[in-house]
C-alpha cells in the first residue's frame, strides 16, 4: 500500500519564550533567532545555553535574550526561568508556600522560591529589621527600621513580579497559625527560638496532618556544612539542620550555614512540590 | 516494657506518661514535637497519656537559630 506523504507533519512544534511556535524540519536555534529576535545573544534550549547551529527538536523550549534588555512584562516570566529543568515552573506556579517567620532562614528560603517562580508566597513576622540581622538576612541597610515582610515583600518583588506575596506583620501563636496559613500547600518553618519551633509544628501537624511541614533545628556557628541535613522525622514532617548546634553566647547565626539550612528547605519544598521524597537519594 | 524511641527499643517501667519520659530523657516539654503511634500529642496532653507497651514514640527536640 502506497504510503500517505507526511510532509506536513514535518514540522516541529517547539516553544518560544514559553509560546507555541511551528518551525520546519531542520532548522537550526540561530534561523529561529535571527527570524524572530535578530538582536539576541544568548539562546538557551531546555534550561542549557546551546549554540545557534544546534538543530531544534519536536517539544524543544527555546528562550532568545538579549544580555542588558529589560524583557516585557509578558515575556518576563519565559526569560526568568530559562535556566530551569523543564516542567519545573509549571509546578511550582501552582504552589502556595507559608513562611512561618522572615529572619535567617525565612528571608532566604523566600528569595530562593521567588526565583523558580513560586505562585504565591504567604510570609509571616512580627519583627523590624535592625543592624545585627544583615549579617545573615536578606535585607539591606536602607531597609532598618522597616517591618520584615514588608522589606521582604519590595525585595521579592524586585526579583520577580508575577509572584503573589502575602505579608502578615503579626506574632504567630497556635491559635492563628492554622487560619493565617489555611491555604498554604506546604509551610516552612523559619523561627528562631527552639520553643516556638516547637509550638508551630504541633500547631501545623495537628491540624494538617495531611500537609508538608519543614521545619529547622541546628544552623548555628562554622561547623561543617555537611553535617547540614535533610531527614524525615515523622508523617509529612521533614526537618532540616544538624538537630545539635543551638545559638547560644559565644556560637552565633551567620550567613554561609544558616544559608545552607534555608537552602535545604527551600530545596525540600520544591521537591515535595514535583512529587519527589525531600530525604530521599 | 519495651517501647520503641525514635525508630530504637527503649525499656522503660509500666504506666509511664510522655511528660514523664521527657524528664528521664532529660528533655525540655516546651522544646519538643511529639508523635506517638503517627499521632502529634499537643504539650497539654504530655502529662495524662500513657505509654503502652509496644508503642511508638518519635521525639523531636529543637534547638535555638534562625
Amino acid at each position: 500500500m502506497q504510503r500517505v506523504s507526511t510532509k506536513q507533519s514535518d514540522n516541529v512544534n517547539i516553544y518560544l519564550n514559553e509560546k507555541p511556535q511551528l518551525i520546519g524540519p531542520e532548522t537550526t536555534a540561530g534561523e529561529v533567532r535571527d527570524l524572530h529576535k535578530p538582536d539576541a545573544d544568548l539562546m538557551i534550549c531546555n534550561g542549557f545555553p546551546i549554540p545557534a547551529e544546534q538543530l531544534l527538536q519536536e517539544g524543544d523550549r527555546l528562550v532568545l535574550i538579549r544580555r542588558g534588555e529589560i524583557p516585557p512584562d509578558d515575556e518576563l516570566e519565559a526569560l526568568l526561568t530559562a535556566r530551569h529543568t523543564p516542567g519545573v515552573h509549571a509546578k511550582v506556579k501552582q504552589a502556595t508556600i507559608g513562611i512561618a517567620g522572615v529572619g535567617g532562614l525565612g528571608s532566604a528560603v523566600s528569595i530562593a522560591l521567588a526565583r523558580i517562580g513560586i505562585g504565591r508566597l504567604i510570609i509571616a513576622d512580627f519583627d523590624v529589621v535592625e543592624p545585627s540581622n544583615l549579617n545573615r538576612q536578606q535585607f539591606f541597610l536602607d531597609q532598618i527600621g522597616l517591618p520584615k515582610v514588608a522589606a521582604l515583600r519590595d525585595n521579592l518583588q524586585r526579583i520577580n513580579r508575577a509572584v503573589q506575596v502575602e505579608p502578615i506583620n503579626q506574632r504567630l501563636t497556635s491559635e492563628n497559625i492554622p487560619a493565617l496559613f489555611a491555604e498554604a500547600d506546604i509551610l516552612v518553618e523559619c523561627f528562631d527560638l527552639p520553643d516556638q519551633k516547637a509550638m508551630l509544628t504541633e500547631s501545623w501537624r495537628s491540624h494538617y496532618p495531611d500537609r508538608p511541614l519543614v521545619a529547622a533545628s541546628g544552623l548555628a556557628g562554622y561547623d561543617s556544612s555537611n553535617s547540614i541535613t535533610t531527614r524525615r522525622a515523622g508523617m509529612n514532617f521533614y526537618l532540616v539542620g544538624d538537630l545539635e548546634t543551638d545559638a547560644r553566647p559565644g556560637r552565633g547565626l551567620m550567613a554561609p550555614r544558616v544559608g545552607i539550612a534555608a537552602h535545604h528547605q527551600a530545596n525540600a519544598v520544591m521537591r515535595l512540590i514535583l512529587g519527589v521524597d525531600p530525604a530521599g537519594e | 516494657m519495651q517501647i520503641t524511641l525514635n525508630g530504637h527499643c527503649k525499656e522503660v517501667t509500666d504506666n509511664t506518661t510522655v511528660a514523664e519520659l521527657l524528664t528521664s530523657l532529660g528533655l525540655d516539654p516546651t522544646r519538643v514535637a511529639i508523635e506517638l503511634n503517627q499521632q502529634v500529642i499537643s504539650r497539654e496532653r504530655f502529662g495524662d497519656t500513657l505509654i503502652n507497651a509496644g508503642d511508638s514514640i518519635e521525639i523531636v527536640q529543637f534547638v535555638g537559630g534562625g
